[in-house]
């Protein structure tokens, strides 16, 4: 009982989250709106017995990566103003195709999603352990120790790749 | 239904004792810098002072509201609200005390205690961070943009630190669980074992709520002070709370991961809890009378080039003590 | 709930992010809208993996949110480096190769 109205509730807040990331004007408002539909993933997560997830979408996603759009936001793109108007009428031709292959692709989605036999609609009861850090620390550092340690790697690449580009504009002047 | 009821008194009472422990501790820290400074500190207000935060608080209460021209509404009115929230959220996963026998139920003393527990609390006061930057931004002012940026800054690189300075106990105790770390430490507290952590978790514990020596943001007469300069009244207030709750969370949670939480001989256990925080409440202000404030780039340096790697290290010792030992 | 509810939502957020990446054309909110197309795949991972009871999906969703932060920050700072000295924050402007 308690739980399908805390699914509805976070849903609803997703839903407006990823709405608003589309419709705002200013990209702080986006940010937030993102941030809201991050929060309520998080939510969602935990009622799917995702407890470390949930905890790491919000301590990655919420806390690092939006921090990090808003950074770029509100201090490199202070001098650059909003995209010109004047397009406006293509734009609205524009926007019109984008619903209209959006309504397609969740139509596409949806079907494929739910049409497979494979998907029962019965959630089994929940296993003692499943979901828990230690559940998912001893998945994820034996049988996918590998991709973990990729991971690292790509990681890595990130860092270097940053300072690179970083630099590259600081020697140019 | 019961234990959502239980669970929401447990929240009122929380929220009620931490907002009183900040008017409490504004008055204690003026009333102690005062001793520190030799003088008498506020002693107008009430018997020797004592009734000072009162009026602190009716004059921000009676104050003007002013939103700045060109300031975002809606962001500029969120962003205290965020920072407040953030802090008063995070305290709910704190143990403070065992568990008691009410009504014939068994009771824990926090709200929730996941098995995640403390990536819970790092989860919610790394959201914290938002009420800084976004107070900055919306007050339409570039000294408070630039002073957003700075703290937002300086919380996300010193949370690294604190991160991995906890890793240890976390290694040591072998669980998430604050509940598991507290009995963990019945026999031996983490300070001993985890001495390293410890230093690291409190430098960054108090560059983490921007307390002096790190309180960059309150640097009202080199730097413009920061992401606060614009606000007034019960806005500017609801800053301030949240830095003494977060002062109240740190403390709280420094207690439950090295101090041994609500263990203690003689006293009752929720004593002990209170003595410690208040400890460590003690040397917050002890610091801020004795510390010169740090320069921002010395403040990076030193969290990336010393804390950094030295946790790091801690980590890595802790890891081969544990897997040697067992 | 049934776990087709959290497919649905997951599908509906999916295209929601691609029609963000579609319609807006400051670089910064096509990049959010790639974001939320992220965390939809996300959710659908942890929906079978409560599901199946299986941890693999988790582990899934925690690598994608690792590749995503790095991805972010890579992404965004070409995005800075590209737009630091223009005076419009709009993709449409990108149509010559001259920087």
């Amino acid at each position: 009982m308690l739980s399908s109205v805390v699914f509805w509730l976070a849903a609803a807040l997703a839903i407006a989250g990823a709405g608003g990331v589309l419709l705002a004007r200013n990209p702080v408002h986006s940010a937030l709106s993102l941030v809201v539909n991050l929060a309520s993933l998080g939510v969602l997560f935990l009622l799917l017995h995702a407890e470390f997830l949930a905890v790491v979408e919000i301590l990655v996603y919420a806390g690092a990566v939006m921090v990090l759009f808003l950074f770029v936001v509100t201090l490199l793109m202070a001098g650059t103003k909003a995209p010109k108007d004047e397009h406006r009428l293509r734009l609205a031709y524009q926007f019109l195709l984008a619903v209209l292959f959006g309504l397609i692709l969740l139509v596409l989605v949806a079907h494929v999603m739910l049409g497979a036999d494979w998907i029962s609609n019965l959630a089994g009861p929940n296993a003692g352990s499943f979901g828990t850090i230690a559940a998912f620390g001893k998945a994820l550092f034996t049988q996918y120790l590998l991709p973990f340690e990729l991971t690292a790697v790509v990681l890595l690449v990130a860092v270097i790749g940053v300072i690179v580009l970083g630099r590259e504009h600081g020697a140019n002047r | 239904m019961a234990t959502v009821i239980i669970i929401l008194v447990k929240g009122l009472i929380l929220a009620v004792i931490l907002l009183s422990v900040f008017g409490v501790m504004t008055l204690t820290e003026r009333k102690v810098l005062g001793r520190f400074q030799f003088r008498p500190g506020p002693n107008r207000v009430g018997p020797g002072g004592s009734l000072q935060f009162v009026a602190d608080g009716l004059k921000l209460l009676l104050k003007e509201e002013i939103i700045p021209n060109g300031a975002d509404r809606f962001v500029y009115l969120l962003a205290p609200v965020i920072s407040l929230v953030a802090a008063l959220f995070a305290f709910a996963v704190i143990p403070w005390g065992p568990p008691v026998h009410l009504f014939g139920q068994t009771v824990p003393m926090e709200i929730g205690g996941p098995n995640v527990g403390i990536l819970f609390l790092f989860a919610i006061t790394s959201l914290g961070v938002y009420g800084l930057i976004l107070g900055g931004w919306s007050s339409h002012n570039k000294y408070s943009l630039l002073g957003g940026l700075r703290s937002s800054a300086q919380i996300i690189s010193y949370e690294l630190a604190m991160g991995l300075s906890v890793t240890g106990v976390l290694i040591a105790a072998g669980s998430a669980d604050l509940n598991n770390i507290v009995s963990a430490q019945t026999n031996l507290w983490f300070i001993v074992p985890q001495i390293l952590g410890f230093v690291i978790y409190v430098i960054c514990m108090v560059a983490e709520t921007n307390r002096a020596p790190f309180d960059l943001p309150e640097a009202e007469n080199e730097l413009v002070a920061g992401y606060h300069t614009e606000y007034s009244g019960m806005k500017w207030a609801m800053f301030m709370m949240a830095e003494y709750v977060n002062m109240v969370t740190v403390a709280s949670l420094a207690t439950t991961l090295f101090l041994g939480g609500w263990h203690g001989p003689w006293l009752p256990p929720e004593i002990w809890f209170v003595i410690k925080v208040a400890l460590f409440m003690f040397f917050f202000i002890w610091l801020r009378a004795t510390l010169p404030r740090l320069r921002y780039d010395r403040l990076m340096a030193f969290g990336w080039k010393v804390l950094l790697p030295v946790a790091l290290l801690n980590t890595l010792a802790t890891a081969v003590w544990v897997a040697v030992a067992r | 709930m049934p776990i087709s509810y959290y497919l649905i939502l997951s599908a509906l957020l999916f295209a929601l992010g691609t029609v963000g990446v579609l319609i807006r054309r400051n670089p910064l909110q096509m990049f959010m809208s790639v974001e939320l197309m992220w965390n939809a795949v996300n959710l659908s991972f942890v929906a079978f993996a409560r599901q199946y009871l299986n941890m693999a999906g988790h582990v899934f969703v925690f690598l994608v949110i690792t590749v995503a932060a790095a991805e972010v920050a890579i992404g965004l700072a070409i995005i800075v480096l590209v737009f630091r000295n223009r005076e419009h924050a709009d993709v449409d402007e990108l149509s010559v190769m001259k920087g």
